[in-house]
């Protein structure tokens, strides 16, 4: 096959993990939500409410889009593109087994940093064209914690690109193969050294996903539904989408740069030449454990407030992990 | 590997491509099974049930606009920090030394940015 129809099959399978990831990911959320305040969550459509969010697919699909007389209507058709094209390109470095990639980029790392850090962009767009106080409140604050969160989320990570030597993610997941004591996962997140980093990375990386408790963004008590408060029908439907996928992103970024991404120490690499879904499916399982977390922390912290987390951002996260970096320099050039 | 790079870029711009059809595509489709009735009052721009009152774009705090200069600036030099995290354990300690001279003037930035209150959000 040509190179195109073989890039073009790839995109068409990144689309695919993107969308059934959307359709788990929101009935997985509203189960989670759900049982963490002792309900039940959807339980009409099939067995336990699994089909409930086809269906509010299939409504967001026929339903009436409204483009309110106010807004500027081409920024307002614009802002759900610009928001869904970087979160769809972010899944084409990431590392889903030792022979299924999508790319294998030596950059991959900086490269989904790079496409993540356009999603600001899009919301600002959106919040500013829908002529609305909530929305443009939602897209700046948005635009604001994204930028601030950026720079510590870099420089958190930047220790474990100075031990591998490499910002491509394959790479650092080979690099984490093996067991230690035996049994225990040779796995960054077992390196007393990588402790600070993963705290500052999951502080970083919840900001820039917008999950709970850095959601300001979209404030449902504050400012109705932030920068999407004006959209209706699919192009809320992939706004939301987006959002989901950023999720899922940052999750996968975590668990390949601490968790071992597609390997189980345990099991012996003659099984994923055997059946190489296994390391796909241990990828996404993770990764999916992770998304756990995150809901979990979703529904039982409060959302702080914009000085708050901004104050935090710029004079502790950024003198950290600059510290950070320094130390770790060290003790990597004296190890070694 | 130069074979390699050149697919993975025809790759990466498919992504471009087929994500810029892709949406025009659902949101044409939902156009086309969606039923369309709008009225005045639909059209409104949404407050919370009351008349807007002045005009949507508001002045913001001065505080947005800092923290983007700010950004501007300590992003960059992030960036300069990955090819060096890259050829870290290649090279000696001398790249070391380089670079805490380099994070030394930014966190000098930084400190000089904390002192005049910039950092503060207001």
């Amino acid at each position: 096959m040509s190179p195109i129809a073989v890039g073009a099959l790839k995109v068409f399978a990144a689309i695919g993990l993107m969308l059934g990831n959307g359709v788990v990911l929101i009935y997985m959320l509203r189960k989670v939500l759900g049982r963490l305040h002792l309900r039940h969550g959807p339980m009409e459509m099939g067995p336990a409410g699994m089909f409930q969010t086809l269906m509010d697919v299939v409504k967001l699909l026929t339903k009436e889009d409204i483009t309110p007389r106010a807004v500027d209507k081409w920024l307002f058709r614009l802002a759900p593109l610009m928001v869904f094209v970087p979160s769809l390109m972010a899944y084409a470095a990431l590392p889903y087994s030792d022979s299924w990639r999508i790319t294998s980029l030596d950059s991959g790392l900086l490269y989904t940093f790079a496409v993540l850090s356009l999603v600001p962009i899009g919301i600002l767009m959106a919040g500013w064209a829908s002529a609305n106080k909530w929305s443009l409140l939602g897209g700046m604050r948005a635009a604001a914690q994204q930028i601030a969160y950026e720079v510590p989320l870099l420089l958190s990570v930047l220790p474990i690109v100075m031990l591998v030597g490499s910002a491509n993610l394959g790479t650092i997941v080979e690099a984490q193969q093996g067991t230690f004591l035996a049994v225990l996962p040779r796995w960054f997140i077992m390196n007393p050294l990588f402790w600070p980093t993963f705290v500052l990375y999951v502080i970083a990386s919840l900001v820039e996903s917008n999950q709970t408790p850095f959601d300001m963004s979209e404030g449902e008590s504050e400012i109705v539904a932030g920068f999407a408060t004006e959209y209706s029908a699919m192009k809320f439907g992939l706004l939301f989408l987006s959002e989901f996928s950023n999720g899922f992103i940052v999750s996968a970024l975590g668990v390949a740069l601490f968790f071992g991404g597609w390997s189980l120490p345990w099991i012996p690499a003659s099984w994923y030449a055997a059946a190489p879904i296994i390391g796909p499916a241990i990828f996404i399982i993770k990764t999916y454990i992770g998304i756990f977390f995150m809901m979990w922390i979703r529904g039982t912290f409060p959302r702080v407030r914009i000085d708050q987390m901004m104050q935090l951002g710029w004079m502790r996260l950024i003198p950290i992990s600059l510290a950070w970096i320094v130390f770790s320099g060290i003790v990597i050039k004296v190890w070694s | 590997m130069v074979q390699s790079v050149t697919a993975d870029h025809i790759v990466l711009g498919l992504f471009v491509v087929i994500g810029l059809i892709f949406v025009p595509l659902t949101v044409t489709a939902s156009h086309l099974l969606a039923p369309s009735k709008p009225n005045p009052r639909k059209l409104d721009t949404y407050e919370c049930g009351s008349e807007p009152v002045g005009p949507p774009w508001v002045q913001l705090r001065v505080g947005y606009y800092v923290y983007a200069l700010l950004f501007v600036v300590f992003d960059i030099e992030t960036v300069f920090l990955y090819p060096w995290a890259v050829a870290f354990d290649r090279m000696g300690v001398f790249v070391l030394v380089e670079m805490l001279v380099f994070i030394t003037i930014l966190a000098a930035g930084l400190a000089y940015a904390w002192k005049e209150g910039a950092l503060r959000w207001r």
